[in-house]
């Protein structure tokens, strides 16, 4: 009897024993992912989001004190974060829409197309995978006043092109021209994919009732591409936020009197040159609410999206 | 019924002049920076511009780069941390993967949960406090330093978690049986039947590495530890005005990329398609 209880104690612990064991083997198998995410992402958020709130803070010893609202009052009221704001902005409202139309006119016209799909594809493709480094570059070189491809372009139609990089009204312009250029791949690719979808038999169906060319696009192309369209645009608005390399490799730096500014070149600029931590940590708050933002409201317009 | 067919050529053949038009506008920059770095100076800032060189051709732009500039050094750091980063990133997420999709725990939906979240991070905020963290570590102009702050991804976790799911169970218990080991169950099942999942990730780190400049510039300051975007923005500084040679060590970055790209072009268009990130 006495026993046949132990016997019993005992498997009971090596159950236990091994349960534990196992749990214990998944975190072991997590931990990885979950330091790097913990130190490299979670303690940064959290530790920006407290430094933009310091109203004293000694960078060399990391030490910060007091809180409050200092450090947005001069970012606000800086006037080169209000170009970035600015700059953002006429982006979005104008970069933004033309690159989508572009993209989905093209990706329309590529997906018509048999022999020629996966040429057309990938030339298209090609700016994504190629770093926007380089060929900004290139582009600076291509939008260059004098020497420059566009402007001798311009010129075959008795157009004098301005100083594109050196002026510095044209500044956001020649980002745009950049932008819209190296932005179009990812677009049409995603545009291809969500066409791809598509279920043929929509379109068999549409045939059979005798449904042709425009109606079947308006009544089943464009309704059934709304989602992927939707959530491209806001992988799209976000992005904007956080331009940088655009920048830096037309410009070499932040553009003819900074008017190149953007939100994510500040953010580094008040950090990195300017050693200004919690004036930098609040711009990067700023940028990440607005961020958050948009990311909330693509979750509740998603789900109507996906009830309708 | 004639006219139809007439019709439907002739849209046939606006969309592919108005697709050839783009993939010009698309490719030419590709072109005229590989024909400049070419060219000689003289002619690299000629008006008009040229396309194609005039006068002659000029290889010996190449080796002047390297000469003026770092650039094998920079090339072999970013071939290392580039690889690294692919191997490493495969590794965290096949662990990360695999505990999130067979191995049933407390927890376990809620971790997933929270690694779907950090994609909503972007990466550009974290920059100030983890430039304080890798000075603290000791990682500054260091390998380590330039890439395992990005290493755990959510996104690529997330993928390959839905991979393993595919994997039928009966397969893991009929291993278990013949006492396989779950370790070796990831190494010799799991892993092998995911391949093509593992490439894609690979080779997206891969790219996504070799192309990034904001993080690399700021965790560096030693000429030896830079790589290629830094050191190619840095040498423009100083060759303002010599076209040809910008063009040259501008091909060198996107060059190896390029062939890449055209050898494993499905595997990365569907890879992208299928859970891209950036705009």
């Amino acid at each position: 009897m006495a026993a046949s209880n132990k016997e019993y104690n005992t498997g009971n612990k090596n159950k236990l024993l091994k349960s534990v064991w196992r749990e214990g083997k998944c975190w072991l198998y997590l931990l990885p992912a979950l330091a790097v995410v913990a130190v490299f992402l979670v303690y940064p958020m959290i530790k920006t989001g407290r430094m933009a709130f310091y109203t004293k803070y000694n960078y060399i010893r990391d030490i910060g004190s007091g809180f409050g609202l200092k450090a947005f009052n001069y970012v606000l009221s800086d006037a080169r974060f209000r170009q970035a704001l600015i700059n953002t902005l006429i982006i979005l409202l104008v970069g933004l829409p033309v690159s989508m139309v572009l993209a989905l006119g093209i990706a329309l016209l590529i997906n018509g197309r048999k022999k020629t799909y996966g040429i057309f594809q990938t030339i298209f493709f090609l700016p994504y995978v190629t770093s926007t480094i380089a060929i900004g570059v290139v582009f600076s070189a291509i939008l260059h006043s004098e020497y420059g491809y566009l402007n001798y372009i311009l010129s075959l139609f008795g157009i004098k092109g301005p100083s594109w990089l050196g002026d510095p009204k044209y500044s956001v312009w020649s980002l745009i021209i950049f932008y819209i250029w190296s932005g179009l791949a990812f677009k049409v690719i995603i545009l291809l994919a969500g066409l791809k979808r598509i279920d043929p038999q929509l379109y068999k169906s549409a045939k059979i009732d005798g449904s042709k060319g425009w109606r079947t696009f308006r009544r089943i192309t464009l309704p059934s591409l709304t989602p992927t369209f939707w959530m491209l645009s806001i992988v799209s608005v976000i992005y904007v936020f956080k331009i940088y390399n655009e920048v830096v490799a037309l410009f070499g730096g932040s553009g003819p009197a900074e008017k190149a500014m953007t939100l994510t070149y500040y953010v580094y600029d008040m950090f990195y040159s300017r050693n200004q931590v919690n004036y930098a940590a609040a711009a990067a708050v700023i940028q990440f609410a607005l961020i958050l933002v948009v990311t909330i409201i693509q979750k509740v317009v998603t789900k109507r999206l996906t009830y309708y | 019924m004639k006219s139809l067919k007439q019709k439907k050529r002739i849209v046939d053949i606006i969309s592919l002049i108005i697709l050839t038009i783009g993939a010009v506008i698309m490719i030419f920059p590709f072109t005229w920076m590989f024909f400049t770095a070419f060219k000689d100076t003289p002619e690299s800032v000629h008006t008009p511009p040229t396309w194609f060189p005039h006068n002659g051709w000029h290889p010996e732009n190449f080796p002047k780069v390297f000469e003026m500039a770092p650039f094998g050094r920079y090339f072999i750091n970013t071939v290392i941390v580039s690889v690294l980063h692919a191997v490493l990133t495969l590794l965290i997420s096949i662990f990360a993967a695999y505990a999130l999709s067979l191995l049933k725990f407390h927890g376990s939906s809620a971790v997933l949960m929270f690694f779907i979240a950090t994609m909503m991070v972007p990466g550009e905020i974290l920059i100030i406090q983890n430039y304080v963290t890798v000075a603290k570590i000791g990682w500054m102009d260091t390998y380590m330093g330039i890439i395992v702050p990005s290493l755990a991804s959510g996104m690529y976790i997330y993928m390959l978690r839905e991979t393993f799911m595919q994997v039928p169970i009966a397969l893991h218990k009929a291993a278990k049986m013949d006492g396989c080991s779950d370790w070796r169950y990831l190494w010799r099942v799991l892993v092998p039947t995911s391949t093509s999942t593992l490439s894609t990730i690979g080779l997206l780190s891969f790219i996504g590495q070799w192309n990034s400049y904001l993080w690399p510039l700021m965790v560096t300051n030693h000429e030896e530890m830079r790589v290629l975007t830094l050191g190619l923005i840095r040498f423009n500084a100083g060759a303002s005005t010599r076209i040809n040679l910008q063009m040259a060590a501008s091909l060198l970055v996107v060059l190896p990329i390029i062939v890449l790209f055209l050898i494993f072009r499905k595997k990365i268009i569907e890879g992208v398609a299928s859970g891209g990130i950036k705009g």
